[in-house]
């Protein structure tokens, strides 16, 4: 039909990609800092605070990313504020991420051991020492395993960014269908680099699981 | 900034919100129970001692967990087009949806497997019990009812990313959030609202999970813990 797939479509493929993972990144740092406030606030000791937080995770984990999506690219506009794809897709991923990782980092610093708290505690370190010098450091370390095997969810879910016309590797798959009409061989391509994309990390994730965290090879080594 | 909603133009599209639903609900079932199914027999594939059956189980959840659904789901409805084979794009989402599940419920259940001790099976062996009631007693329902919660909270976002389906046009919730939108030109109003009903179809949901587990894993329901 119009032609076969040549080095100019690989070459937009790559592009595609670049912005996947551009997007990933986006997503894993605003989400990120989102979700850490979210898990703050999971175990803050206001239970209002614990409440509303609760209440945040509730609703977005109930509510498909796709809608998030559609919500603000073509919901924001109808209210006056425009969006491009770009604001849309990164505010998305932000929002969806960041109940996600909230909720994952929550029970990460719930598992450190609670006299870890108390000894703080009964050092009369403030709240904010305790956290930083104490629970967060042991936390990160039970929190990198599931951290690194949630970008995988990241990346995969990036690929809804298509929908608000954000071209990323599934759009740029997309486009380039409608001019070869390909599907099948375009669309295999383009699973072998989100895999390659992905495979890496879910295989360091598990690496990273198996060895049970470098926390704990150091606790036996004392 | 001028705010103004109007909530009841599309309250009163309410009978197709409906439809949406109910479909939604249909894919999510048909996908859960396909998908466990899937899932059991994947998990015995990966434990099989026949390391070809074990492999090929094992590149199945790992090509299906590293790629996007929506990839998948453009992969099944062309691919099954370029062999020549037409099905309504309900059919062919169920079918990707289960595909795509399948290899998530393989995974949890081959952890279920995993964690039982092997003593239980030496000591049903050694009860004389024969190997399909060993199978069936002492490592299925067991391993099931240990990641019952795991496969539970699997479904349920199962259902929240049917909503991807919408793009090869079936025509589930989103697809007719979709289509009122452009009808209304109310978008905000209109996702706002599909939202709230996901947010309902998932606690529907876990609600009845967790009845269903009252249901099937009678020891849970007796001690009031799980295994």
């Amino acid at each position: 039909m119009g032609g076969s797939l040549n080095a100019n479509h690989l070459m937009f493929l790559g592009y595609g990609a670049l912005w996947t993972i551009g997007l990933s990144l986006i997503g894993l740092l605003g989400g990120g800092i989102a979700g850490f406030i979210v898990a703050l606030c999971r175990i803050s000791p206001s239970r209002i605070v614990r409440l509303l937080s609760a209440g945040y995770v509730q609703l977005i984990q109930g509510t498909p990313l796709l809608v998030i999506m559609f919500l603000t690219y073509f919901g924001l506009p109808a209210l006056g504020v425009t969006v491009s794809p770009l604001m849309a897709a990164g505010a998305s991923l932000t929002i969806f991420v960041s109940a996600y990782l909230g909720e994952i980092w929550r029970g990460c610093f719930e598992s450190v051991p609670k006299p870890q708290w108390e000894a703080a505690e009964g050092l009369a370190l403030s709240r904010s020492q305790r956290m930083m010098k104490v629970i967060l450091p042991q936390a990160i370390r039970i929190a990198t395993p599931p951290t690194v095997g949630f970008m995988v969810q990241i990346i995969k879910n990036t690929s809804l960014a298509s929908v608000v016309g954000f071209v990323e590797l599934a759009r740029s798959g997309q486009i380039i269908n409608n001019s070869l009409f390909e599907p099948f061989l375009i669309y295999t391509i383009i699973a072998v680099i989100y895999f390659a994309l992905c495979y890496p990390l879910s295989r360091f994730s598990h690496r990273l699981e198996m060895r049970g965290g470098p926390a704990r090879i150091e606790l036996e080594a004392a | 900034m001028n705010l103004n909603l109007d909530f009841a133009a599309i309250l009163e599209r309410w009978p197709a919100f409906l439809d949406g639903a109910v479909l939604t609900l249909q894919l999510a079932f048909i996908a859960t129970v396909l998908g466990t199914v899937i899932g059991v027999l994947g998990a015995i594939g990966r434990r099989s001692s026949h390391p070809v059956v074990a492999r090929i189980c094992g590149i199945y959840v790992e090509a299906i967990r590293n790629t996007p659904l929506l990839v998948q789901i453009f992969l099944v409805y062309f691919g099954l087009a370029s062999l020549g084979l037409k099905f309504s794009a309900f059919t062919v989402a169920a079918a990707a949806l289960t595909i795509n599940v399948g290899a998530y419920t393989t995974e949890i259940i081959r952890a279920g497997f995993d964690a039982i001790p092997r003593g239980q099976i030496e000591a049903a062996e050694g009860l004389a019990l024969s190997r399909a009631q060993i199978y069936w007693h002492v490592v299925m329902l067991p391993a099931i009812e240990k990641v019952y919660p795991s496969l539970t909270s699997q479904f349920v976002l199962l259902m929240l990313a049917s909503s991807v389906t919408s793009q090869i046009s079936a025509e589930e919730l989103t697809a007719v959030a979709n289509y009122i939108q452009s009808d209304t030109y109310r978008a905000f109003e209109t996702y706002i609202l599909v939202a709230i009903v996901y947010i309902i179809l998932s606690l529907v949901m876990r609600a009845g999970f967790w009845l269903l587990g009252l249901v099937i894993f009678p020891r849970r329901r007796r001690l009031g813990t799980p295994l």
